[in-house]
C-alpha cells in the first residue's frame, strides 16, 4: 500500500510537469487557510422574516410540512398534534436535546436516545436552517444523534427561527464559528454533518415519484420562535 | 464486470428492438431535461456557478498531490484511514481485508459508480460476504444480476412487472396473492427487506460524491437516505472514491452541490447531502467506530496531463445522458461496461482499452448537447474526436473507412476540386431526387438510408446559390 501511495503521488507529480497550470503549493494552502466563499445566490439575501417565508416555501415545495410556533413550551403540544392528526400512533424518540421541554404536559409516549428498528417516530433539533432550498442543517453529538434522521418512518425536526440562514455559506459559517476560527476541523466539524431538503423519496422504479424510500416519509419541520434552553 | 463494449452492434439493435426500454427512455429523456432546465431558469446565477465548479476542479487536478496528501492527514488526525489503491485489484483486496478483520458477514452498499467499476460484489460473494445494495433502483439490479443502465437511475429499463417478478422470484417468503402491481407495493416490500439488512450489517460501503481536502470529509448525495442508513449504523464505514473526486474546502463543496441536483434531476437540491469526517466521537451515540477510505487511481493519473484530463472533473450527474439522442435510442447497456452516454463514451475506453471500447467514440452525432448540459462544462465532443484521431492514427479502424477519409481528406484541402466534385454530385443527386425529394437507398451509404431516408438536395450547392445572388441574402 506504501508503494501504491507514493506510485500513485508520483505519477501525478510527473503528469503536473505537462500541465501549463501553476504547480506552486502555496496558492493551494492559502486556498484552505482562506476558505473563501464562490459565488452565493442572491435568493437568500433576504432580511429575517422574509428569509424565513422563503424557507417555508421551499421547504413545502420538497413536501416538508412547516409550521411556526412561539415559545418552546409549545413544541410538545404542537408534535402531539401533528402525530394526532396524521393518525400516527403518539410515541416518540427524542434527541436528547429535547429531553427537558414540557412533555408531561401532552399525553405522547416519550423515549430518547438513538433509532432503533421499531421507533415510527422521531424528534429531532436542527443546528441550522437554509432558506435558499428549504433545507435543514443536522449534526452528530451527545445530544443529537445522526440515526434519528433516517430510521423512523416520520421525522419531526425543530429549528429556532434565529437559525434560519439565507444560504449554505452562512450554515458553514455557523459551523466554523464553534471552532473559533481554529484551521484545525477538529474544532468545529462533527463527525457528521447532515443537509436535509424534505423526506426521502426515490423515482427508482418507471420514473414514478414515491416518498419514503429508506429514510423518512413525512417531514415536519417546527419553527419556535424562542431559543431552545 | 466483463466488458461486452466490442458487441456494441449487437448491443444497439437489441436495444432498439426492446420496447419496454424504449419505453422507458422516452420517459426519461422527455422528463429530466425540462426538470434541469426549470431548475437553471430559477437560478440566475446557474452559469456563473457553473463556471466556478469548473474552475475548482481545474485548480484541484493541477494540485492533486498536494490535495491528495491534505485529505489523508486530515482523515488520519480523525482516526481513520486512508488506502491508497493503484487498481481495482488492489481496491477489493483492501475491502476484504478490512472485512475479514472485523469478521463481516454483510455489508450494506450504497450507490458507487466505483463499487460498479470495481465489481465489489461479486468478489465478496465469491469471498463468503454478502453484499446488499441499498439504493432501490441498485438492489433490484443486483437481484437481476446487471450493471446500472443510467448513472442516476440505474434500474431505469425496467418496467414495473419486471420489477415486481424480480421481487417474487427474490423474496422466497412472499406469499404468492400479495400484490406487487403499483410502485409504492414495490416500494414498501424494498423497505421492509432492507430494514432487516441495514440493522444487521456489520460493514457499511458507500462511495463519494467528493471528498473534502479542508475537512477530510467525505460527501454523500441521496434521495432516498439509504446511504445515511449505511455508514450509521454497522460498526465500519468504508468509503470507495476515486482520486479525483477532491475538492479544496466546505465552501467549494456548497458550490458544486448547487450545480449538481439541478444537471442531474432538475431538484434544487437532493433530500441528503452528508458529511462524513472519521469514525464516531467520544461521546457520540451512534456512528461507526471505524473508518476507512480506499483512494482509487484505476487510470486516473493516465489522464492528467493529457487530452483528456478534463475528464477528471465529471461529478457524474448524468445530464450529458440525459441529453444525448444516441443514449435516448439505444440506453445504457448497449455501451457494454458500467458507464454510458457521452461521459461512457470518453472514459471507457480509457479504463477498459481503446480496443476493446473501439465503437464507443463512434456512437456520437458530436451534436454538442453533451457539453452545453454539463454543469462542470466538459468539452465531451472534443475529446470523443481525440479518441477517433487515435483511432485513426493506430489505424484500428476499418482500412474502407480510412480510404474513404484519406480521400476526402485530399478533397477539402483543394477547394477547386471539392467545389467541382461537389457540384457535380449536387447535380445529379438533385436531377435523380426531383420527384420523391428522398432517397430510399445510395450506395456507399446503407448504413444511413437502411433505417432512414436520406433527403435530396436541392441541385446547387450553397456556394452556386450564393453566387447566383450576387452575396445578397434572398
Amino acid at each position: 500500500m506504501t508503494g501504491s501511495r507514493q506510485y500513485i503521488l508520483e505519477r501525478v507529480r510527473s503528469a503536473k510537469k505537462d500541465m501549463l497550470a501553476s504547480t506552486d503549493t502555496t496558492v493551494a494552502d492559502n486556498r484552505l487557510q482562506a476558505h473563501a466563499t464562490n459565488l452565493i445566490p442572491k435568493r437568500g439575501n433576504l432580511n429575517k422574516d422574509a428569509r424565513i417565508t422563503l424557507f417555508i416555501k421551499e421547504a413545502e415545495k420538497v413536501n416538508s410540512s412547516v409550521v411556526r410556533i412561539g415559545a418552546v413550551d409549545q413544541i410538545p403540544q404542537e408534535v402531539a398534534r401533528f402525530l394526532k392528526e396524521a393518525n400516527i400512533p403518539p410515541k416518540i424518540k427524542l434527541a436528547p436535546k429535547l429531553k427537558n421541554l414540557p412533555w408531561s404536559t401532552t399525553l405522547l409516549e416519550v423515549a430518547s436516545g438513538i433509532a432503533v428498528g421499531d421507533d415510527a417516530v422521531g424528534v429531532t433539533s436542527a443546528f441550522a436552517g437554509v432558506a435558499e432550498t428549504g433545507t435543514l442543517v443536522t449534526h452528530s453529538g451527545p445530544e443529537t444523534p445522526t440515526t434519528l434522521n433516517f430510521l423512523p418512518l416520520t421525522n419531526i425536526a425543530i429549528i429556532e427561527a434565529g437559525k434560519i440562514y439565507g444560504d449554505y455559506e452562512q450554515a458553514i459559517a455557523q459551523l466554523r464559528a464553534q471552532g473559533q476560527g481554529s484551521r484545525d476541523p477538529r474544532e468545529y466539524m462533527p463527525r457528521t454533518l447532515n443537509f436535509i431538503t424534505g423526506p426521502s423519496r426515490s423515482a427508482d422504479i418507471e420514473q414514478t415519484l414515491l416518498l419514503g424510500a429508506h429514510g423518512p416519509q413525512r417531514l415536519h419541520i417546527i419553527i419556535v420562535d424562542d431559543e431552545l434552553p | 464486470m466483463k466488458p461486452t463494449s466490442h458487441n456494441f452492434r449487437d448491443n444497439t439493435n437489441a436495444a432498439l428492438a426492446n420496447p419496454t426500454l424504449q419505453a422507458a427512455l422516452g420517459k426519461l429523456t422527455r422528463g429530466f431535461p425540462v426538470k434541469r432546465l426549470e431548475a437553471a431558469a430559477r437560478l440566475p446565477e446557474f452559469e456563473g456557478l457553473r463556471d466556478q465548479a469548473r474552475d475548482i476542479k481545474n485548480h484541484v487536478l493541477a494540485n492533486l498531490d498536494f490535495y491528495l496528501e491534505q485529505f489523508e492527514a486530515r482523515v488520519t488526525n480523525w482516526g481513520g484511514e486512508v488506502h491508497w489503491a493503484k487498481d481495482a485489484d488492489e481496491a477489493r483486496q483492501q475491502i476484504l481485508d478490512i472485512c475479514r478483520r472485523v469478521d463481516a458477514k454483510t455489508v450494506t452498499k450504497s450507490k458507487s459508480m466505483i463499487g460498479e467499476e470495481i465489481a465489489i460484489n461479486e468478489f465478496l460473494e465469491n469471498n463468503g460476504i454478502e453484499p446488499i445494495e441499498t439504493d432501490l433502483g441498485e438492489y433490484i439490479i443486483q437481484l437481476r444480476k446487471e450493471p446500472p443502465s443510467h448513472i442516476i437511475a440505474p434500474a431505469i429499463h425496467l418496467s414495473k412487472e419486471q420489477v415486481a417478478e424480480t421481487f417474487f422470484e427474490a423474496h422466497k417468503d412472499l406469499p404468492e396473492d400479495r400484490s406487487l402491481e403499483e410502485p409504492r407495493a414495490l416500494l414498501e416490500e424494498a423497505r421492509e427487506k432492507l430494514r432487516e439488512k441495514f440493522i444487521g450489517a456489520d460493514v457499511g460501503l458507500t462511495g463519494a460524491n467528493m471528498l473534502i481536502a479542508e475537512t477530510g470529509s467525505n460527501v454523500l448525495v441521496t434521495n432516498e437516505g439509504n446511504a445515511d442508513l449505511t455508514y450509521s449504523l454497522p460498526r465500519v464505514h468504508i468509503v470507495i472514491a476515486s482520486l479525483e473526486k477532491i475538492v479544496p474546502t466546505l465552501e467549494d463543496a456548497a458550490t458544486i452541490l448547487r450545480v449538481l441536483a439541478r444537471s442531474a434531476t432538475g431538484q434544487e437540491m437532493s433530500v441528503y447531502t452528508t458529511f462524513c469526517s472519521g469514525p464516531k466521537r467520544p461521546g457520540d451515540l451512534d456512528g461507526p467506530d471505524e473508518y476507512h477510505v480506499i483512494l482509487l487511481d484505476n487510470g486516473r493519473t493516465d489522464l492528467l496531463g493529457t487530452e483528456f484530463q478534463e475528464m477528471l472533473r465529471c461529478i457524474r450527474c448524468g445530464a450529458c445522458l440525459n441529453h444525448c439522442p444516441i443514449y435516448k435510442s439505444i440506453g445504457g447497456h448497449a455501451y457494454g461496461w458500467v458507464y454510458s452516454g457521452p461521459m461512457g463514451a470518453v472514459l471507457i475506453p480509457s479504463l477498459i482499452g481503446l480496443d476493446e471500447a473501439s465503437h464507443l467514440p463512434n456512437a456520437s452525432t458530436l451534436c454538442g448537447k453533451c457539453e452545453s448540459v454539463c454543469p462542470m462544462r466538459i468539452p465531451l465532443p472534443r475529446m470523443l474526436r481525440a479518441w477517433r484521431r487515435q483511432q485513426f492514427v493506430r489505424k484500428q479502424s476499418s482500412s474502407l473507412s480510412r480510404f474513404a477519409l484519406t480521400l476526402w481528406a485530399r478533397m477539402v484541402k483543394t477547394p477547386a476540386l471539392y467545389r467541382f466534385v461537389n457540384r457535380h454530385a449536387m447535380r445529379i443527386l438533385g436531377r435523380l431526387g426531383r420527384k420523391s425529394g428522398r432517397f430510399a437507398w445510395l450506395p456507399l451509404a446503407g448504413g444511413w438510408t437502411s433505417r432512414r431516408d436520406f433527403p435530396a438536395p436541392p441541385g446547387k450547392t450553397f456556394m452556386d446559390l450564393y453566387r447566383d445572388g450576387k452575396g445578397r441574402a434572398p
